[in-house]
């Protein structure tokens, strides 16, 4: 059913911290490793060793840049995926019911065997966050690794998303942001953990925490370094050499 | 965003398909016993081949049923649902109108009803995206009505001058009203950029460091959200097709169809000439739609 559930308690969800993060895409790949064998269609790849490369990715990091008025640039890495909003318009639109938000944890899944792959939920989606199995035909998201969060038959240090296990500086944090107690709940609250593109009114439970602020640096003065003053030995020579 | 010929061609095909029905259910076509059923089979068609086309850019269509079923809250569900009761009233009208030689008034009115709900149905399809300011406004639901509206004008005018039948006064008066609310849309949508919807800065949430600009894509080569969602391909002719659209499209066909009601030995060959170039600018308009328009997603990928 594609009406959005009433509000749960639970709403599991992503931390992100922009200021961890080196980029290094160890939860794209591991996203992608874990995904690609587990819930619903593999993640395929198209031409994988041709000269354009596409594949579903359910997770995407990207660099950027963040340049003030005066100082230096400052670069951000920023992984992109599925942000579980409350109020999901990649849910609402979908023709067939294969789209869908659940009550009881607020992670929004796809049915694929009735999705028709019309892709109109990938439209609906500000944020990137679905793409299409090109092979399957069929939409892929991110699923909160809904196969491992709740899967007793793994030691419970992995019970959480791939991507949070796999990140080697734990820049992502997993957890109830439902709950104003939890971890992640007060993470957000000390850090002022931010959601994306909130003018588009989708309510995202995901949240991201901004890079701190960086001590500034001691202004650099290009005229000392043009003029080196020696000492020792090599100021005895430089003067002698003046004097000559 | 990527002009898919499937979705161009059922847009384009079922809008004039839909205006003729309309027109047909509303006894503003022809009458004759022949030439009514004759135009109405013309029209349904028309609108079926559209329909048939809208499976092709699915990934599964063999599960196309499946979208009846969403009604209460999708516009794509509630515009496949719609289509299909047209379909199935307008064929019992036209078939009731062959055989029995006169139309039954309320399955026309229903058609008619049910035809303006259908197109407006694919309208709200677009217009409810907000992650696409140049579709989520009202110019876009009067853009789809109005070049249906026309089209229909065209084709029943053409369909009476062949039947030897005159439309009546102020027949002319939906078609100057329909061109008048497609040429609107891209006057009035064309300043609607990215930028009144979201910035690069509200999308990374990073504005408080200062503009923000990507350094590094995520992917070496275009994955799906680039190919579907950031078409920049011919949008450096979008202007040149803008105008061939508004003279071929909009006014041309207005000039003959007034010309066919002026001049009768030309009704026929104008109007037939008028039709074909309201196609021809109708799918300029429709690729025009999609090539032009922005999606937010292209502010992460430092693209429009």
């Amino acid at each position: 059913m594609t009406a959005l559930p009433p509000c749960g308690e639970v709403k599991l969800g992503l931390v992100i911290d922009l200021d961890t993060c080196v980029g290094c895409h160890a939860c794209v790949t591991s996203c992608k490793e874990w995904n690609t064998g587990g819930y619903g269609a593999p993640l395929s790849d198209l031409n994988a060793y041709g000269p354009e490369p596409e594949g579903a990715f359910l997770n995407r990091v990207h660099m950027y840049e963040a340049v003030p008025e005066t100082g230096p640039a400052q670069v951000v890495n920023f992984p992109r995926s599925c942000l579980h909003c409350e109020d999901a318009p990649c849910v609402t639109v979908c023709p067939t019911g294969a789209s869908y938000k659940r009550a009881e944890d607020g992670i929004v899944l796809v049915n694929e065997d009735a999705c028709i792959g019309c892709g109109l939920c990938a439209w609906a989606c500000p944020y990137g966050a679905r793409e299409m199995d090109r092979a399957a035909g069929v939409m892929k998201k991110c699923t909160l690794c809904v196969d491992r969060i709740y899967n007793d038959n793994l030691p419970e240090e992995d019970r959480i998303p791939a991507c949070v296990r796999a990140c080697p500086t734990g820049a992502r944090h997993f957890g109830d942001l439902g709950d104003e107690e939890s971890a992640v709940s007060r993470l957000v609250a000390e850090r002022g953990g931010f959601a994306l593109m909130p003018e588009q009114g989708t309510k995202p439970v995901n949240r991201y925490l901004p890079p701190r602020p960086k001590a500034a640096p001691e202004p650099l003065s290009l005229a000392a370094l043009a003029e080196p003053e020696a000492k020792g030995f090599l100021g005895w020579l430089d003067r002698a050499l003046e004097r000559l | 965003m990527h002009p898919a010929p499937s979705v161009i061609v059922f847009t384009v095909l079922s809008g004039l398909g839909f205006g003729t029905m309309a027109l047909l259910g509303l006894g503003l076509g022809p009458s004759g016993a022949v030439a009514g059923p004759l135009t109405g089979l013309f029209a349904f068609v028309l609108a079926g081949a559209g329909l048939l086309a809208s499976t092709l850019h699915l990934g599964n269509p063999q599960r196309a049923w499946r979208a009846f079923s969403q009604w209460r809250t999708s516009w794509l569900s509630r515009e496949g649902v719609v289509s299909v009761a047209l379909m199935a009233v307008f064929f019992a009208y036209v078939a009731g109108w062959f055989l029995t030689g006169s139309p039954s008034r309320p399955l026309g009115i229903l058609s008619a009803l049910l035809a303006a709900l259908a197109v407006f149905s694919t309208a709200m399809i677009y217009a409810q995206l907000k992650t696409v300011p140049r579709w989520s406004n009202p110019f876009t639901v009067a853009m789809f009505l109005g070049l249906a509206l026309a089209g229909g004008v065209i084709a029943t005018g053409l369909a009476m001058t062949l039947a030897g039948e005159t439309p009546g006064p102020g027949a002319g008066l939906p078609l100057l009203a329909g061109s008048a609310a497609a040429y609107a849309y891209r006057r009035r949508t064309g300043a609607l950029s990215l930028a009144t919807a979201a910035t690069p800065e509200s999308a990374t949430g990073l504005g408080a460091l200062g503009r923000v600009r990507q350094v590094e894509p995520p992917h070496s080569a275009p994955n799906y959200l680039m190919k579907e969602m950031i078409f920049i391909v011919g949008r450096r002719r979008a202007e040149k097709l803008a105008v061939l659209f508004v003279i071929f499209g909009l006014f041309a066909p207005l000039f003959l169809y007034i010309l066919s009601r002026e001049a009768e030995a030309l009704a026929a060959p104008g109007l037939a000439l008028a039709l074909a170039l309201h196609l021809f600018g109708a799918f300029i308009s429709r690729w025009l739609f999609f090539a032009e328009a922005e999606h937010v997603v292209g502010l992460y990928y430092g693209r429009r």
